[in-house]
């Protein structure tokens, strides 16, 4: 762990066109005064990969109406009536993934796997030109590993060193993408000294976390 | 009785004691207030809990906890949070007893359409592409017409959410069960005649010799 960060120096540190893996569902668990200041700095042209794009003024809805994103990789658009207008009128690229093979494909990304084998979405669109294993007669389809350039990340406590514990529905995606991000900026509400968050409570260890946003004013 | 309340009802009694379920959002999710406690069952929202409880009570709700939905939920005692990998490892895997989704169509092979009407509604299929896949059991739970026209069709027209064959489809009209040998109409529900079902059913139904009437929970 480097340090703590302001948002607006982190939202510095990510330049235009960059890739982000960004946690949350709904909102729920997304790093919300991480989004506001690169909002704020007016990032434009990323790449967003998440569970979902939330809904307009909240999570990575904040970045869909403030015309950041360029391309998005998630399950559900559904709620942001934006995300599907800004699609349709070609000014952002969707790529739908169901849910469970995103997650997966992010953790093959973090874990050094080279794709992971999955029956879901064969014989459906997402099987379009995608490659079908077989294994022991079994059919599967090949689904490709996901990287991004940042992870961004909530959580509920961090400590000294960077060590992350979660709560309740808001893990969903933050664990799994705090491995598949080049440098993992993780904005938690609270930091405590080291010893205070138990090692069997850590679920995000701070090895892994590059930088923390300081806490708010 | 209204016609989501009586499909609540029926899907309700395919609930056994001490099953895994996952309802999804909309009509399926009126089918946990006609399970009773006594059966321990465990709802899992896919996410993050094993264990969904009611919305709390005004000004104590959860930020950190939510349905797939993001309405406000608790958790039972006894619940278990997870994160996405295990929510969907859980799903596809075949931990998961039953779920219960919506349709927009069902055909003659059991096949379910349900996320996408290309050209209008591309919501993105979030976590029904897993579901429908991995759930040791798929129960349809939807009105048995939309505008007049059925929903039960010889051939899917809209896109598939997955290959597999669901187990049960229940409507407002009627109990169908999709075998390897056609639609069986099983319930008809109250004061609905084998008639009335075949006048509003545009796929072919196989009917046996006694079609009971529908008992609720």
């Amino acid at each position: 762990m480097k340090g703590a960060l302001t948002p607006a120096a982190a939202a510095e540190m990510i330049p235009d066109g960059a890739s982000l893996m960004i946690g949350g569902f709904m909102a729920v668990g997304t790093p919300e005064r991480m989004i506001d200041a690169l909002v704020a700095r007016g990032a434009r042209g990323l790449t967003v990969i998440g569970n979902d794009t939330a809904m307009p003024g909240k999570g990575i809805g904040k970045l869909i109406t403030a015309g950041a994103v360029a391309r998005v990789i998630t399950s559900h658009i559904g709620l942001n009536p934006e995300t599907q207008a800004k699609m349709i009128a070609g000014e952002i690229e969707v790529e739908l993934v169901p849910q469970g093979t995103l997650v997966e494909r992010i953790r093959a990304g973090g874990m050094g796997l080279g794709g992971v084998l999955t029956p879901t979405g064969l014989a459906t669109e997402v099987e379009d030109g995608k490659q079908i294993v077989e294994v022991d007669g079994n059919r599967f389809l090949l689904e490709k590993p996901l990287k991004a350039d940042f992870s961004l990340l909530a959580a509920w406590q961090a400590d000294y060193v960077g060590n992350l514990c979660y709560l309740l529905t808001a893990h969903n995606f933050n664990p799994v993408m705090a491995l598949a991000g080049r440098t993992v900026i993780a904005e938690p509400e609270s930091i405590v000294p080291v010893g205070v968050i138990a090692p069997d409570v850590v679920k995000t260890p701070g090895v892994l976390v590059d930088h923390l946003l300081i806490r708010a004013s | 009785m209204d016609a989501k309340t009586l499909i609540a009802r029926r899907v309700a009694q395919e609930i056994k004691p001490g099953m895994l379920v996952n309802l999804g959002i909309g009509l399926p999710s009126l089918v946990a207030s006609f399970v009773p406690a006594s059966l321990g069952v465990f709802f899992q929202a896919e996410n993050g809990v094993i264990g969904l409880g009611a919305r709390p009570p005004e000004g104590m709700e959860d930020p950190h906890l939510t349905d797939a939905g993001g309405s406000f939920v608790s958790a039972v005692p006894g619940a278990a949070s997870i994160d996405s990998a295990m929510s969907f490892g859980l799903i596809r895997g075949g931990h998961l007893d039953m779920t219960v989704l919506g349709g927009l169509q069902v055909d003659e092979a059991g096949h379910l359409a349900n996320w996408k009407v290309p050209g209008k509604m591309v919501p993105g299929m979030g976590g029904a592409m897993d579901l429908v896949t991995g759930a040791a059991r798929v129960v349809v739970a939807m009105q048995h017409a939309a505008k007049g026209a059925s929903k039960i069709v010889p051939r899917c027209t809209l896109p598939l959410t997955a290959l597999r064959r669901v187990n049960l489809i229940v409507t407002d009209l009627a109990v169908i069960e999709p075998t390897g040998a056609g639609l069986i109409l099983r319930e008809r529900a109250p004061g609905v005649s084998v008639d009335d079902i075949l006048a509003a059913t545009e796929a072919a139904l196989v009917i046996p010799d006694d079609v009971p009437e529908m008992t609720l929970s």
